[in-house]
């Protein structure tokens, strides 16, 4: 998987400009603070939080040690259900299976309840070229699409609006894609639901094509399992006679006990709730009940690759909880778009360089968006060790990038390697070093010369000093030995 | 579909690729040390308080009372027309009967006629009383899954005998060959400023009959 241009500015760019945005910075850290406050009080009830965190980690850890064995034990669970399973190596792949099952349907319209993944390969933009409007039903995401906006936080898509802005934008576009907002709506967030809920109920109930992720596939019984809120999803699962539901292969869990784990873990750490309003189990097809035609497209783009990598791999035990965004002094300052990917935050900028590759400067520059504070670990459900994959991305996109500042550095390194490796060669140096310690007095080094502007344009750099500690030490304790 | 197969066996492989040499736990050596069960004394009381904190109402009642509750919830909601599932123990549809227009779903009601209900009337397969949760299997009782989706207001009657602690031992009640809607409170979104709101798409109004003695 590689050489997806994500058409963004590289993260320094964005970044830079976000924090700029007095209003944005407001949102985010009020939404962001009240979330971690939730969480932190629902997580507080359960002792037993560190075992459950423990066995969610090691599910998936094993989920995927295993992967082969049970992508192929879901695919016949699913087939024996009355389901059809499709496999995708990647984004275009996906978006052709999608758009080809929707036109045998005959439809030209879906509806959509939020899918992360179906954002990952761009599937609204491929089915609209293909002249199929994909509705989203989410509310953020309603919001985000009628505004042709992205989204920029993965609970709360729509957390850099506020409720006035989001009254404009029913006002000015709901009647360009069905019913139009009351003329008298006011920025009451009550009164704003009400216009989405008839906005929507309309396409519910005409649609008769809906597209979903999934929030766990279970492979033992290859059901589905839909963790939502507003009952979109619920609408999406059951009205409409075609479902198509997109679900990375790392959604998988090997079996149904396995859901009293995650069922504890994710609505803690994602909305700060004992438990989600809504959680759909869809197995297959059941009679009278529900979407008569079934197919379930398993997205690899870029899934295997990642796999491979011993320390990267672990990112794929993400659940998606959003706990991670919320805790983090990077995101909280620069917002969900910096990151220039549907995956932002401390996970997006783990998950983001190994789906689509270090080759581009946008995902390379990715691992940098943090502190290493490592706050974003100890929220995470899974364990996932977010600053050490950081680490590890860094250390991997300047070896896979090496350009030639880089081989410069490197052959600097070496040399000082080879000063350092010797005791001889290191005292040479080092009063050859305070001979220009003398030279530039006491004022240390300014600006330099290219290439090593590149190091002083930003900083000042103290001169060396006139006597080495080892000359010093030389001077006063040779032969003392009192010190010892 | 060569097409496909070729993406089956191109997906497979590549895992296969990447796992190669790799260690391949197995699933028995997952640490499970976590709570089995979390309370075992005065389950109907937490599971009370819990859905009520989700905003939703609760009633506690006897099975001679659970009628007249029923009733009177019905009729503060001013329901007119309430949905009632097959399998509904007469006990609790056939007074809902005598002061209301039921619709039973044989033959299947239509979209339009469950639209246009007012309220619908189930039982539910367990409770969870640390989340404050029903969970609907929809079988006998309960409905296909458009009769508690679509109507406004949902009254589910829950015995007391079928809360359980938490999440894992509901689990173990629950077989996942048919779909299955777990319900913690009125749908709601939070999706403008975090404002938490109650009723987007399904019910805005969910009331929840514990019946003590069944």
């Amino acid at each position: 998987m590689s050489g997806v241009d994500l058409g963004m500015p590289t993260f320094p760019d964005a970044a830079h400009r976000a924090v700029r945005d007095a209003q944005l910075r407001h949102n985010l850290g009020r939404a962001t603070s009240t979330i971690r406050n939730k969480r932190a009080a629902v997580v507080d009830e359960l002792d037993d939080w560190e075992q459950l965190r423990a066995s969610g980690a090691a599910i998936k850890a094993h989920t995927l040690s295993r992967l082969d064995t049970y992508l192929e034990r879901f695919e016949s669970a699913v087939t024996a259900a009355g389901g059809t399973v499709h496999w995708a190596r990647d984004a275009a792949e996906a978006n052709r299976i999608v758009t080809e099952l929707v036109r045998e349907t005959g439809e030209t319209e879906a509806v959509k309840v939020k899918s992360m993944a179906t954002q990952e390969i761009g599937l609204n933009e491929a089915l609209a070229s293909a002249g199929i409007s994909a509705w989203e039903t989410d509310l953020a995401e309603l919001i985000v699409q009628l505004d042709e906006d992205r989204p920029s936080h993965i609970l709360v898509p729509a957390i850099h609006r506020n409720r006035s802005e989001i009254r404009e934008i029913f006002r000015r576009e709901m009647s360009g894609s069905g019913a139009p907002a009351p003329a008298d709506l006011t920025d009451d967030p009550v009164q704003l639901a009400e216009a989405a809920r008839h906005h929507l109920r309309e396409k519910f109930l005409r649609a008769n094509v809906a597209i979903s992720g999934a929030n766990f596939a279970v492979a033992e019984t290859g059901s589905l399992v839909v963790v939502e809120s507003e009952g979109n999803g619920r609408m999406c699962l059951t009205m409409p006679d075609n479902l198509i539901s997109v679900v990375g292969i790392e959604k998988l869990v090997p079996s149904w006990r396995d859901l009293e784990v995650f069922l504890q873990l994710l609505p803690r750490s994602s909305t700060g709730e004992r438990m989600n309003p809504y959680t759909s189990v869809l197995s297959g097809v059941t009679e009278e009940d529900g979407p008569s035609n079934f197919h379930v497209v398993l997205l690899d783009n870029g899934r295997s690759e990642a796999l491979a990598d011993e320390v990267g791999s672990q990112a794929l035990r993400c659940i998606r909880c959003s706990a991670c965004l919320n805790v983090c002094p990077v995101y909280e300052r620069a917002g969900g778009h910096a990151y220039g990917s549907v995956y932002p935050g401390p996970i997006g900028a783990v998950l983001t360089p190994q789906l689509y590759g270090v080759e581009s400067e946008d995902t390379a520059s990715l691992p940098y968006a943090s502190t290493l504070c490592g706050a974003c670990y100890d929220v995470c459900p899974v364990a996932i060790e977010i600053p050490e994959l950081l680490v590890h991305l860094r250390h991997r996109t300047t070896r896979e990038r090496k350009g030639w500042f880089d081989r410069l550095t490197g052959t600097a390194m070496r040399g000082l390697g080879w000063v350092f490796g010797d005791s001889k060669r290191l005292g040479r140096a080092q009063r050859i070093a305070s001979l220009g310690g003398r030279l530039f007095g006491r004022r240390g080094i300014g600006r330099l010369p290219w290439p090593m502007s590149r190091w002083t344009d930003a900083r000042d750099a103290p001169a060396p000093a006139s006597e080495s500690f080892r000359q010093w030490w030389e001077r006063n304790r040779t032969g003392s030995g009192d010190e010892r | 579909m060569k097409r496909s197969s070729d993406a089956r066996e191109a997906v497979l492989g590549s895992v296969r690729s990447a796992l190669a040499g790799g260690q391949r736990g197995s699933a028995d050596s997952i640490p499970r040390e976590y709570r089995g069960q979390r309370h075992v004394e005065a389950l109907p009381e937490l599971f009370r308080e819990r859905v009520a904190e989700y905003r939703a109402a609760v009633h506690t009642t006897d099975s001679t009372e659970a009628p007249e509750t029923v009733l009177g919830v019905l009729e503060r909601a001013d329901a007119r027309r309430v949905v009632v599932p097959e399998g509904l123990p007469a006990q609790w549809s056939d007074p809902v009967a005598e002061h209301h227009d039921t619709l039973g779903d044989r033959p299947r009601l239509s979209t339009t006629t469950l639209e246009n209900a007012d309220a619908v009337l189930t039982t539910c397969t367990v409770g969870i009383a640390t989340t404050g949760t029903i969970v609907l299997d929809h079988g006998p009782g309960q409905g296909r899954r458009a009769l508690t989706l679509l109507p406004d207001t949902h009254v589910c009657l829950v015995a007391a005998s079928r809360i359980v602690d938490d999440v894992p031992a509901a689990l173990a009640e629950l077989d996942p060959a048919g779909p299955m809607t777990f319900i913690s409170g009125p749908s709601a979104t939070s999706d403008i400023e975090l404002e938490r709101v109650e009723g987007v798409h399904g019910p805005r109004d969910l009331h929840v009959v514990i019946v003590g003695d069944v």
